[in-house]
């Protein structure tokens, strides 16, 4: 158990990193791009660039509101 | 796509995580033994190559609308994570990653640690030690390669440019005998930061079914973009920072970490 824990612990630090938040825009962002082109026809491409880079500036912020190392 | 691109992306991605695990056999070879240490290393490369060995070729079955729209997701999220660590660093709002004080703390583990011989292995924390490093920066230049060779059905190329970045730090670190200190490691997480973000957005968004204008040449568009957001926010939060700490720019940290 304790070993199936810290191989979790490893992958979600792998994948995910320090901030969650980051992927979940990302994966919003590519979930409702497909939407966006499959059923409505809009072909989204600036979408995912846009949520990035307010995804990275949101972490940013985020990160540095509270006291320096 | 030119290979081109393909190799330097993946050359400077694989040099970051190729010193970082040179780091630590340096560490555990030189305080402790290089038998065992060579030892762990080769068991973590057998187990690398049985990931690419056994991964690459079946991702190469998956449909490439579907690889595009996973590996996009991954590379955006990875890309974002090294932009942010990047420019905090850059600012002075997280400590610079420096190889010679990583190299210090594990050089000061390892001689604490007792000699203890185990499965034909004369110093199992050596081994240890070494394996580890060595397998879990690996994993991180396996898995580089093995979504931009797939994405770009050039698995060749990205082996290309993963084999010189890790044969050159080697060859560096064995030159040395030291923790490669001056490489500029925050610039060079920086860019690669850039490359995957910019690789991520363009396979995802393809993936989910976007068609980019101009197509493949939109990434030329793409990556300067990234980039220039990226330098913004650096901006911003340094300009923020002035009153208190002073900070330090990307291209500066081997002044910094010196």
């Amino acid at each position: 158990m304790k070993r199936l824990k810290a191989i979790g612990a490893f992958w979600y630090d792998f994948v995910i990193g320090d901030d969650w938040r980051v992927a979940a825009v990302v994966v919003a962002a590519l979930a409702l791009t497909a939407l966006l082109v499959h059923a409505a026809g809009v072909n989204a491409w600036w979408l995912l660039p846009v949520c990035v880079f307010g995804a990275l500036g949101w972490s940013l912020r985020r990160a540095t509101a509270g006291p320096k190392p | 796509m030119n290979s081109l691109p393909l190799i330097l992306t993946v050359f400077v991605a694989c040099a970051v995580e190729a010193t970082e695990a040179l780091t630590i056999v340096l560490a555990s070879g030189l305080t402790r033994e290089w038998r065992s240490t060579f030892q762990g290393m080769a068991v973590a490369l057998v187990v690398l190559a049985i990931v690419v060995a056994a991964v690459g070729p079946a991702l190469t079955l998956v449909p490439l609308g579907a690889l595009r729209l996973v590996v996009g997701a991954l590379l955006a999220i990875f890309g974002v994570q090294w932009l942010r660590k990047a420019i905090l660093r850059a600012t002075g709002h997280k400590s610079l990653h420096d190889e010679a004080s990583a190299y210090l703390r594990e050089v000061a583990a390892a001689k604490a640690a007792a000699v203890t011989s185990r499965r034909g292995v004369n110093d199992w924390y050596a081994f240890t030690l070494s394996f580890k490093g060595v397998l879990l920066e690996g994993l991180e230049v396996v898995f580089i390669v093995i979504t931009f060779g797939d994405n770009q059905r050039n698995l060749g190329a990205a082996v290309i440019g993963a084999a010189a970045a890790v044969v050159a730090i080697t060859v560096t670190g064995i030159a040395v005998r030291a923790p490669l200190a001056r490489l500029p490691e925050n610039a060079m997480k920086f860019a690669v930061g850039i490359m995957l973000t910019s690789f991520g957005v363009f396979w995802g968004a393809e993936g989910a079914g976007v068609s980019w204008p101009g197509n493949d040449a939109s990434l030329l568009g793409l990556v300067p973009v990234v980039a220039l957001v990226s330098l913004g926010y650096t901006a911003l939060l340094r300009q923020a920072a002035r009153p208190t700490a002073p900070a330090v720019h990307p291209s500066q940290e081997e002044v910094a970490s010196s």
